[in-house]
């Protein structure tokens, strides 16, 4: 799957808010790709474009989507409709609200398989059953035609994941999904995700502001900023080597899976607003080392190391100098 | 499951005994039977042999309990102004009232939750707006004014329907029915869209409002992350959503227009119950008018009692027992 450029918007009578702006990147097949940055930073809307449900008035404004080299983002609804659920699955933050609480388990499953594999309703079942066993539902034949009223929020996350896994998709957006969890069960869920994709070569794009899930389940993981990438590159080295200023005072501490001590607030002040995104680079009113080209000239992301980074302490051997200051 | 039942069950019966208590009431406060009953040369002796025949010199509780049982039995005593059976006279004006309350709240919930969804739906769509717009009139026009204008326009201007009245009937044992004649039909038409407008728009309205609401829930979202259809998204997982507080106005609106037909049943003369409310009103013709307060609190009692069992019916979360029932393979 590709991203290329992609830029959304939402017009507005006081003129048009840029809330995701030239993005690219891409996720292979069997790879994690965790997408982290503070609330508001543009994580959700670039996974609802993926999946094509942006939300008027958010528009793709310009860029691309590719998924297996064919372009999704300019399909037709009934099309893209398709594609969701059967290629890319999703799976959203709150469990609890996830599931409609008038159906049972068993009819959620079997209409979502049953809507994109040619099955009927027995074979439906067996795999809505086999689903449930592969998630870790324990004694699922009792439990599929339970109501979601009568699972725990971390059993709900399972069957939501069934759910996603449904037709087996090629990709699967994971917005926060353990961010509403129970600690204790935030770990369980992330190693059931990565064992999952792990199994069926299923890529994942983790959506988190949890650097410890990141540590955890990524294989490369994109730093996003105001709308932009910061920093983008495997785990291992982003973690250990970050470039980008914002991303060192992510990393400043990772908690453990699980331990919620300290997130990502050591760094002074707050992401601007949309309509307060200054000139230049948007972190600059922020970063310890803030330049004056930073205030006016717009980084662009430049290969360092593995990483790929848009900052001007970069900017040719004049900025790695700088940087190793 | 059988707890619940029950116990609504008592409730109800102890709603029944008060508003009995409150029927009752009338009778001793409003006027002196004995006085509705006998003409004015009636002499003193005459009237204490009546009062004690009809136990009214019995203790209030006596009497009361008395009420109560008789009532139960569908015996609500004579009309002062008829001189005939409160029980008949009701039966005779029920089926029309019935009828009338009926066919409106179906009227008003075929037209009304169809145009909720789509309004919901198309939130911003030219006929979405139409419709809001069209169902302001409905809720703010009183329903006496509505049902005088299409008296206006189609009966007297245009002289298509029959501007009163209920037109033939076709018996059925101690039920008659308008809705197997064409002149019932018509004459059923005018009384029918007036008595359902307002209800009309008032469904309207919730099932709009619930439809955005639950639209923008996660379980919906999620539904359509999975690729599920329009159809299946917006009436399989949406609409069934928005039941339970349509359920619940709709069953208190069946209540309330089969009360409020009064209004309606005047305007055309329509020979239902509400109409025989009001003529007892003027006449202070108690039994009458007790006799109808019992009922429509009957009426209520027995609708809120069905909008609970269809709650469970809806709702797994109030199936105590829970699970088990609702496969689908
Ligand atoms: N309907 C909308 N109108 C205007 N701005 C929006 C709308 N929806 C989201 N945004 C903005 O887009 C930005 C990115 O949101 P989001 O992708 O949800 O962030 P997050 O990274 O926390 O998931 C936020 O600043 C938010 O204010
Ligand atoms: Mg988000």
């Amino acid at each position: 799957m590709s991203v290329r450029n992609l830029r959304i918007e939402f017009p507005t009578r006081r003129g048009t808010l840029v809330a995701v702006d030239d993005i690219s990147f891409d996720i292979s097949p069997g790879e994690i790709l965790g997408v982290v940055g503070e609330s508001g930073a543009g994580k959700s809307l670039t996974g609802a474009a993926i999946i094509g449900l942006l939300e008027p008035p958010g528009r793709i404004a310009q860029g691309e989507i590719l998924l297996e080299g064919r372009r999704i983002d300019n399909l037709p609804y009934e099309q893209l409709r398709r594609i969701r659920g059967r290629q890319i699955g999703a799976i959203f933050q709150d469990p609890l609200t996830s599931l409609n609480p008038l159906y049972s388990i068993s009819r959620q499953l079997v209409e979502t398989i049953q809507t994109h594999l040619p099955l009927n309703d027995r074979e439906a079942r067996t795999r809505a059953l086999a689903l449930l066993d592969e998630v870790g539902i324990p004694s699922a034949g009792e439990r599929i035609d339970h109501y979601p009223h009568q699972f725990s929020g971390g059993m709900r996350q399972r069957v939501v994941i069934a759910l996603a896994l449904c037709a087996e998709p090629r990709l699967i957006i994971a917005d926060e999904p353990t961010t509403a969890l129970d600690v204790s069960i935030q770990a369980q869920i992330i190693s059931l995700l990565k064992g999952l994709c792990h199994e069926h070569g299923t890529a994942v794009m983790l959506v988190t502001h949890d650097m410890g899930v990141i540590a955890e389940a990524a294989d490369r993981v994109a730093v996003m900023y105001s709308g932009r990438i910061a920093e983008i590159g495997p785990v291992q080295e982003v973690i250990r080597t970050a470039k980008h200023p914002y991303t060192h005072g992510l990393m400043g501490s990772i908690p453990l899976i699980g331990h919620h001590v300290k997130k990502l607030t050591q760094i002074d002040g707050a992401m601007p607003r949309l309509q307060e995104i200054p000139a230049g680079c948007p972190f600059n009113p922020r970063c310890e080392k803030v330049m004056d080209c930073c205030r006016v000239e717009r980084p662009n992301l430049q290969t360092v190391q593995k990483s790929r980074v848009a900052c001007h302490l970069f900017d040719g051997a004049d900025g790695e100098a700088r940087a190793g200051e | 499951m059988f707890a619940f039942i029950i116990r609504r069950l008592l409730q109800s019966v102890l709603v029944m005994l008060t508003v009995a208590l409150i029927a009752f009431a009338l009778f001793r406060f409003v006027g002196d039977p004995i006085n509705n009953l006998v003409g004015q040369d009636t002499t003193l002796q005459d009237r204490q042999q009546l009062r004690e025949t009809l136990g009214l010199n019995d203790s209030v509780v006596v009497q009361y309990w008395r009420y109560v049982v008789n009532t139960a039995k569908g015996d609500f005593g004579y009309s002062y102004m008829h001189r005939r059976p409160v029980k008949t006279m009701l039966l005779e004006r029920m089926p029309a009232t019935l009828e009338l309350s009926i066919i409106s709240i179906i009227l008003a919930l075929f037209i009304g939750v169809p145009m909720g969804v789509y309004t919901g739906l198309r939130r911003d769509g030219f006929l979405a707006k139409i419709f809001m717009s069209i169902s302001l009139i409905g809720i703010s026009l009183p329903t006496f004014l509505i049902g005088i204008m299409l008296i206006l326009v189609f009966g007297v201007m245009l002289r298509w329907l029959p501007t009163f009245g209920r037109g033939e009937v076709v018996a059925f044992g101690i039920w008659t029915t308008g809705l197997l004649t064409a002149s019932g039909l018509k004459a059923l038409i005018m009384p029918a869209i007036t008595l359902a407008l307002f209800q009309m728009t008032l469904i309207m309205r919730l099932v709009r409002s619930e439809m955005l609401e639950v639209l923008r829930t996660d379980y919906i979202k999620f539904a359509r992350a999975r690729g599920l259809s329009n159809r299946a998204v917006n009436f399989g997982h949406a609409l069934k959503n928005t039941l339970v507080p349509v359920i619940t106005i709709t069953g208190l609106q069946l209540g309330s227009v089969i009360a409020f037909a009064i209004i309606t049943e005047s305007v055309f003369q329509w020979p239902g119950m509400g109409r025989m409310f009001i003529e007892a009103v003027a006449d202070v013709d108690i039994p009458v008018m007790a006799a109808y307060l019992c009922l429509i609190a009957l009426f209520f009692v027995v609708i809120n009692l069905i909008v609970d069992l269809l709650y469970y019916a809806v709702d797994p979360r109030l199936r105590i027992d829970g699970g088990g029932s609702g496969g689908h393979g």
